[in-house]
């Protein structure tokens, strides 16, 4: 058996204290995250997870500046953020991309200060780097239980909300109409959201974390129309992908040019990407198919929109 | 420190031209992401030892119709994102397979305006120039397809095809943008100033002029006001860029309130005379 896996477990993957922690950490917030991710794809919300995510940075940097844990930093400050998006109004799809974009710029040249400050302060500058790409082998095994305890709250929040926030963002006029206040819906799922992108800030990086997001949860939503299914598939894409990656990243430690390990998050947000085209393909066959067949009334709406 | 200076007012300009179609199209979520794309390519460059524009532009480019082509189908807003991160992971990639010191990630993704050489000003220029070309030449259906496309479509301009436009001429912007304010800081200046120029009048041209000057403002202040204290651009450029668009949302906010109570009062003075 150990031989059989040697060429894909270097030695030394499961007894390393480093790669469990960072294969339970990344698994539970790769869990959380696709979860969360669902709901962000059907609303149209991925550029708030992505603003969210950017504007994370600058509560890591600030976190390093004052001597915290980065996660505290990208907890704070994404919730913040949620709470200012909410408050400009979130809620019109044009004016809202604005408002995030804004937000979202003021904030990044917040981090630009924060890193450049920390950089002249401590000498060392690997801190820019473990922030924005994320530092999986790093995480210390202390954050567990945090992790854990934002994860559950996440998921508190979804299971709580579930249909509520499934009828409101489906159709407003719809929920509404049934006596679901949509706003109070919505601030509390972006709420969520923010510390769901906290959580995978801390695993693959600030500026990356929107993949672990919005990438499993677009893929499967092209799979399956059914969300509770679509939660299920997102969690179970996210969570291969990331420990795929880690394995990836510490085989690589062993590849050339260069043998000090090529970045975990490169391979997470690679193979998420990847899978994501890939799951276009059957719905392109199909559509083929459909439109090369004659008459086809009734099949013509359920390709992929 | 003329350079600097020179280079900055350039790039602003095109900024915020480029930036009111992005305003007015609600593009910013492109406007952020195409700049990442940028990223990978500045850091590719370097690794397999090309000038950084040729990468700039090359990534750009891609992740723009990558953007356009995938965004066709799937939901546009979730493919913007993940061709985003894609490029932000291979651009950690190349970073992580070429530098080993980390200031140089720090100036692409938050720009380094101050050294700029004689020699790299002149691709800015002809960047600038094709740019505004392009502008010019797409003008009326570029805003006829942001403003109506359902009527564009009708006049056999197609919506499609002047996104990939747009896109590209967004991923010209960016590769010539990039040096200065850096990848995470272009998109701040191409929106905080259109944004705050829309404020302040409906009108196009006065608008793209007003954004113009908007967005030289910014980057002159803030090159001044980092040049003193020492602290770096993109600080200065995010802030102000922030404090603009507020100021016009605070402008056009009173103006409606203005334009209200004149109308009170207009109904006021009628039915007192009945």
């Amino acid at each position: 058996m150990n031989d059989f896996l040697a060429p894909v477990f270097e030695s030394g993957f499961f007894t390393s204290s480093t790669v469990q922690v960072a294969l339970l950490v990344g698994g539970i917030v790769a869990l959380v995250a696709g979860t969360v991710g669902v709901f962000t794809v059907m609303r149209g919300q991925s550029f708030a997870a992505e603003a969210l995510g950017d504007i994370g940075t600058t509560g890591g940097s600030g976190a390093y500046l004052i001597g915290v844990g980065p996660l505290w930093g990208f907890v704070a400050i994404s919730v913040v953020a949620a709470g200012a998006m909410e408050a400009i109004g979130i809620q019109r799809p044009r004016g809202r991309d604005l408002a995030t974009g804004i937000v979202l710029g003021a904030a990044l040249g917040l981090a630009a200060l924060f890193l450049y400050l920390y950089a002249t302060q401590s000498a060392h500058t690997g801190a820019t780097v473990s922030i924005l790409f994320g530092a999986m082998f790093d995480i210390p095994s202390s954050t567990i239980p945090l992790a854990v305890l934002l994860g559950l709250i996440v998921a508190g929040i979804v299971a709580v909300l579930y249909r509520p926030l499934l009828l409101s963002s489906v159709s407003a006029e719809l929920a509404a109409a049934r006596g679901i206040p949509v706003r109070a819906v919505g601030a509390l799922y972006l709420l969520a959201l923010a510390i769901a992108v906290a959580l995978a800030a801390m695993t693959i990086g600030t500026i990356l974390s929107t993949a672990l997001i919005v990438g499993p949860a677009a893929t499967a939503l092209r799979l399956t129309r059914r969300p509770g299914a679509a939660m299920l598939a997102a969690s179970l894409i996210g969570v291969g992908a990331t420990w795929l990656g880690i394995v990836l990243a510490y085989d690589s430690y062993a590849w050339p040019p260069v043998h000090h390990g090529w970045p975990v998050s490169f391979f997470v947000v690679t193979i998420i990407f990847a899978l994501y085209l890939l799951s276009g393909v059957p719905g392109l066959w199909q559509r083929r198919r459909v439109a090369s067949r004659p008459v086809a009334p009734a099949v013509a709406g359920t390709g992929d929109r | 420190m003329v350079n600097a200076w020179t280079e900055a007012t350039i790039v602003a300009v095109i900024a915020g031209v480029v930036g009111f179609f992005t305003v007015l199209r609600g593009s910013a979520f492109v406007a952020h992401a195409v700049p990442n794309g940028a990223f990978a390519g500045a850091a590719g460059a370097s690794l397999v030892g090309i000038n950084v524009l040729i990468g700039l532009g090359v990534f750009s480019l891609l992740g723009a119709l990558g953007i356009g082509v995938l965004g066709r189908r799937g939901r546009h807003d979730a493919v913007t994102a993940l061709a985003l991160v894609f490029m932000l992971g291979l651009g950690a990639l190349f970073v992580s397979l070429t530098v080993e010191d980390a200031s140089e990630i720090y100036s692409v993704l938050f720009g380094e305006v101050l050294g700029v050489s004689s020699a790299e000003l002149v691709p800015t220029i002809v960047l600038a120039v094709v740019c505004l070309a392009a502008v010019a030449i797409l003008y009326r259906p570029l805003m006829l397809s942001s403003v109506l496309p359902a009527a564009g479509e009708a006049r056999g301009v197609s919506a499609f095809r002047i996104e990939l436009w747009f896109l590209a001429l967004v991923a010209l912007t960016t590769t010539m943008t990039v040096p200065v304010v850096g990848t995470l800081l272009i998109f701040s200046l191409m929106i905080g100033a259109p944004a705050a120029a829309r404020s302040f009048t409906d009108r196009p041209g006065r608008a793209i002029m007003l954004s113009a000057m908007i967005a030289l403002v910014t980057v002159w202040s803030a090159i001044a006001i980092s040049y003193a204290t020492n602290y770096p651009v993109g600080f200065f450029v995010g802030t102000i860029s922030a404090l603009c668009y507020a100021l016009g949302r605070g402008w056009a906010a009173w103006r409606r309130g203005r334009t209200a109570q004149l109308a009170g009062h207009r109904v006021e003075a009628a039915t007192a005379g009945t």
